[in-house]
């Protein structure tokens, strides 16, 4: 095939007709300087969509798969507005390409939930466009008008119950202009958006036989592994390269700036070979760093009046009238993603181009990175993406990329970095840890007056994208605050950037996962004050009827919060909104006089729009219960000597099976746009457990992890 | 040399005697679906079944399974019960973790063949999911009990 022609219809992004290079299923990874073009694709729409003469229908997603169900969940929706026979379906990972570049955000990358909520237009109006040019193909065939056909199943109907196959229409729909603005089905008429489907990903990952970042192999390769410095700031003062190039399957010790790559044979000899270094380093910039300076920072943070992240009404004048005034203080820790697959990129840069094969959340930064290190234009930066073994929002990060590509180049050959498990941890990008505190009024009917929430916390996008954060607000950093669930005719938010040399990123519902902690604590906190129901004080203050409030009313009745609640154990809820979603949590809990918390049963109910594949939604409202557990009582990054002292999974306990729940999930009915589903479902579980542990003890846990010390009685 | 029955065939190995077995798996047979994570036995992704028990290879020197026969999920056949149950509720999600739990799972069965849900839980306790597929990996597990006490197994 053509290398150039592919190139140039790659390129033809303005319109609807183009080909993405791509790369066919894992199997055949391998070989993946395989390209395909179009003129082996009689009928391919848009880039999200080909048919094939056999019937096939492959789906090409720039998603990357997580496991979130996205890969089917992408296909149920173009599928359903093409009519396809759902047997018929097939998902492929393609190359990065301008075509999945998030249309809101212009960037390909799996991160904020988006991967439905923006495209939800797109991906049904690439299905009804393919649908009504196969109904045109064959209405032309027979003679007759498009409307008098109809399209079922993966076959155009003919009035008198012929038929024809989707595949037997390819060569001649391929041939027609692709509709602009097609048809699209009412919801009622949808027979693959919610329903029941297998997920497609599944079998194979059963099997044992996806293919990880971490499992990819090409000919040729060599594996590397980094020494990185240990504190912040640190570089290399000697080590001894002979020792690790007498390790077995060593090939060469590489300098790169600050850390020192060892390359090998194989994984294994890596690692040794590293090990071997024996690297002294130097102190680092910040050879005080400990977690008790870390704390004092932050206590001195929250002392500052901050910067202005919101203003409405007079909340100094409010409090003066209130007939009741509350204050507290919330803390929450440096967190981090502890997926199970620790980072990984494998790179091969040639002379005219640059191949990448990543479980990366964000393929356009890391085309861009490798097009900067290499001088390559963009276009010849081919990504492919692979499947990863968890993300959490980690996985956008750039630093293997750089690696590989500069190591690629210093060997000549393939070359996949991995970083150990230990690595993971002391070189992550956590969740910034976030002290806030909250103060507000009620007047004499016990309704909130004015809230006023000053937080402290550092800030990722000063980072990652520094033109959000203006006059000095990172708007992630308040987010969950600055926008509430709730309306308060006083409400002030200021906001306090904490720097410190730890790196930061974003990590599942990002500035939600903190600050929701301290906002639905404080809510029960006011409603225990006004001596009202913690839902109906929260009702109290939403509009009546809106998402939020049905969200809540649909919690309260599914979850039974009116029923008698079993004997030794209490309830608490929490309710919060992002990413275009909706969702709340009831937690059951008892409290042993040891201190043990025991949470029986967990609750959510969700409303994330049309639910496009509610197993998979399911699957996250569970996960998310269980991931927001571990955070509410295990998770913690610790720091010493300037640097970070977790290392591994036993210094970083999560959540395992005795500790969880039975989960029940309830997902809201209607018809609204997709909204998202794998963040929403995370910030109100942490504060509906802490409300339960305080109906069942008396005792309010305003930091995390819980601290099983304050439960124990006497 | 270091000789080892995987999935019923027979392979020699020429590699240092305290070398892992995950590594001699991965690295020297390219059998990549007995995971990497933590490499200190913390996290139950490198479990294999040797001569039918379930253990961490990450900690495991190849020098002390010399001669021994090792399976991994490959060596499962497709309709296992486990692998059947598995899919059929939808358990793994990023799937990394999940060949680990399910050989684990396969252990487990074999000496609790009608485990309660406290066994259940005690036996899994030591495993990690960072995705959270923990209710369905318990759903799963009935259902794979099920289906070999349904088999005569």
């Amino acid at each position: 095939m053509d290398k150039a022609m592919t190139r140039r219809s790659f390129l033809k992004t303005g319109s609807l007709v183009i080909a993405a290079a791509t790369v066919a299923n894992s199997t055949e990874l391998f070989n993946a300087s395989q390209v395909y073009g179009s003129a082996e694709m009689p009928f391919k729409p848009h880039a999200f969509l080909e048919i094939r003469a056999d019937d096939t229908v492959v789906v090409w997603v720039g998603q990357t798969n997580l496991g979130q169900g996205t890969h089917t969940g992408l296909a149920m929706v173009i599928a359903d507005e093409l009519d396809a026979s759902w047997g018929n379906v097939q998902v492929k990972m393609a190359l990065a390409a301008d075509p999945f570049k998030d249309p809101v955000w212009h960037a390909q990358l799996t991160g904020g939930s988006t991967s439905f909520r923006h495209r939800w237009d797109l991906l049904r109006s690439v299905g009804a466009a393919a649908r009504q040019m196969l109904l045109e193909a064959a209405a032309q065939q027979w003679g007759l008008n498009a409307g008098e056909c109809k399209a079922s199943e993966g076959k155009i109907i003919h009035p008198d119950g012929r038929s024809l196959r989707y595949g037997q229409l390819v060569e001649t729909a391929g041939k027609r202009a692709v509709p602009v603005n097609p048809q699209l089905k009412n919801p009622a008429a949808h027979t693959i958006i919610g329903t029941q489907k297998a997920r497609l990903d599944i079998p194979d990952k059963v099997q044992g036989k996806t293919v990880y970042g971490f499992d990819f192999t090409l000919p040729g390769m060599c594996v590397a592994v980094v020494a990185r410095p240990p504190r912040y700031g640190a570089v290399p003062e000697a080590y001894n390269a002979d020792a690790a190039m007498a390790v077995k399957g060593v090939i060469k010790v590489i300098p790169l700036e600050e850390r020192i790559a060892v390359c090998a044979e194989n994984t294994y000899a890596a690692m040794r070979g590293r090990n071997a270094l024996d690297l002294k380093w130097s102190e680092g910039s910040h050879p005080n760093l400990s977690d008790e300076m870390i704390a004092a920072v932050f206590t001195d943070s929250l002392k500052k009046k901050g910067a202005d992240a919101g203003k409405k009404g007079g909340v100094d004048q409010a409090l003066a009238t209130a007939s009741q005034t509350l204050q507290q203080e919330y803390s929450l820790p440096y967190l981090s993603h502890g997926q199970v697959e620790p980072i990984n990129c494998t790179a091969h840069v040639e002379k005219d181009r640059c191949r990448i094969w990543i479980p990366t959340q964000m393929q356009t930064a890391t085309q861009m990175t490798a097009s900067s290190l290499t001088g390559l234009p963009i276009e010849n930066v081919e990504v492919m993406t692979l499947p990863a073994g968890g993300g959490f929002g980690l996985r956008g990060e750039q630093d293997p990329v750089v690696d590989s590509v500069l190591l690629s180049q210093a060997l000549d050959r393939p070359v996949k970095v991995i970083w150990t498990r230990e690595d993971d941890f002391i070189h992550g990008y956590f969740r910034p840890a976030n002290r806030s505190r909250v103060q507000a009024g009620l007047d004499e009917h016990g309704q909130i007056i004015c809230w006023d929430h000053t937080i402290a916390a550092p800030s990722v996008m000063s980072r990652v994208m520094p033109h959000a954060v203006v006059d000095g607000i990172d708007p992630d950093a308040v987010s969950g605050v600055s926008d509430m669930v709730y309306t308060f005719a006083n409400h002030a938010v200021h906001y306090v950037m904490v720097n410190l040399p730890v790196t930061v990123g974003w990590w599942r519902s990002v500035g939600f996962s903190s600050n929701i902690f301290a906002v639905e604590s404080f809510m029960d906190e006011l409603a225990h004050a006004a001596g009202k129901d913690p839902v109906l004080f929260r009702l109290a203050h939403m509009e009546k009827g809106s998402r939020s409030y049905d969200v809540l009313a649909l919690l309260a009745e599914k979850g039974g919060w009116n029923t008698p609640v079993p004997a030794g154990r209490a309830r608490g809820v929490a309710v919060s909104a992002c990413f275009e979603s909706f969702a709340a949590h009831m937690a059951e809990v008892s409290v042993g006089e040891n201190g043990n918390v025991k949470v029986h049963r967990v609750v959510c109910a969700l409303d994330c729009g049309t639910a496009i594949y509610p197993d998979a939604i399911k699957a996250q409202a569970e996960a998310g219960v269980v991931m927001g557990l571990s955070a509410a009582f295990h998770e913690q990054v610790s720091f010493a000597k300037g640097g970070v002292k977790t290392a591994n999974y036993d210094d970083y306990p999560v959540l395992t099976m005795s500790d969880v729940p039975e989960v029940e999930v309830f997902i809201a009915k209607n018809d609204f746009k997709a909204g998202g589903v794998g963040e929403p479902v995370l910030p109100s579980v942490a504060p509906a457990v802490a409300n339960a542990i305080f109906k069942a003890s008396g005792i309010r846990l305003r930091e995390l992890p819980f601290r099983k010390d304050l439960l124990k009685q006497g | 040399m270091f000789a080892l029955t995987v999935n019923g065939t027979r392979q020699q190995v020429d590699v240092a005697p305290d070398t892992p077995l995950l590594w001699v798996l991965r690295d020297n047979l390219g059998i990549t679906s007995v995971k990497y994570s933590c490499g200190i036995a913390e996290c139950g992704m490198c479990t294999v079944l040797i001569d039918g028990t379930a253990r961490r290879s990450c900690v495991v020197p190849i020098e002390e399974v010399d001669g021994s026969a090792i399976t991994t999920i490959e060596g499962l056949p497709d309709d296992h019960p486990v692998k059947i149950a598995w899919i059929e509720k939808q358990v793994p999600q990023c799937g990394y973790c999940q060949p680990g739990i399910m050989l684990q799972t396969v252990d487990f069965l074999s000496r609790v063949p009608h485990p309660s849900e406290t066994e259940i839980n005690n036996a899994m306790d030591d495993v990690i999911c960072r995705c959270g597929s923990h209710p369905r990996i318990r759903k799963a597990i009935r259902m794979a009990a099920k289906i070999t006490a349904s088999q005569g197994g």
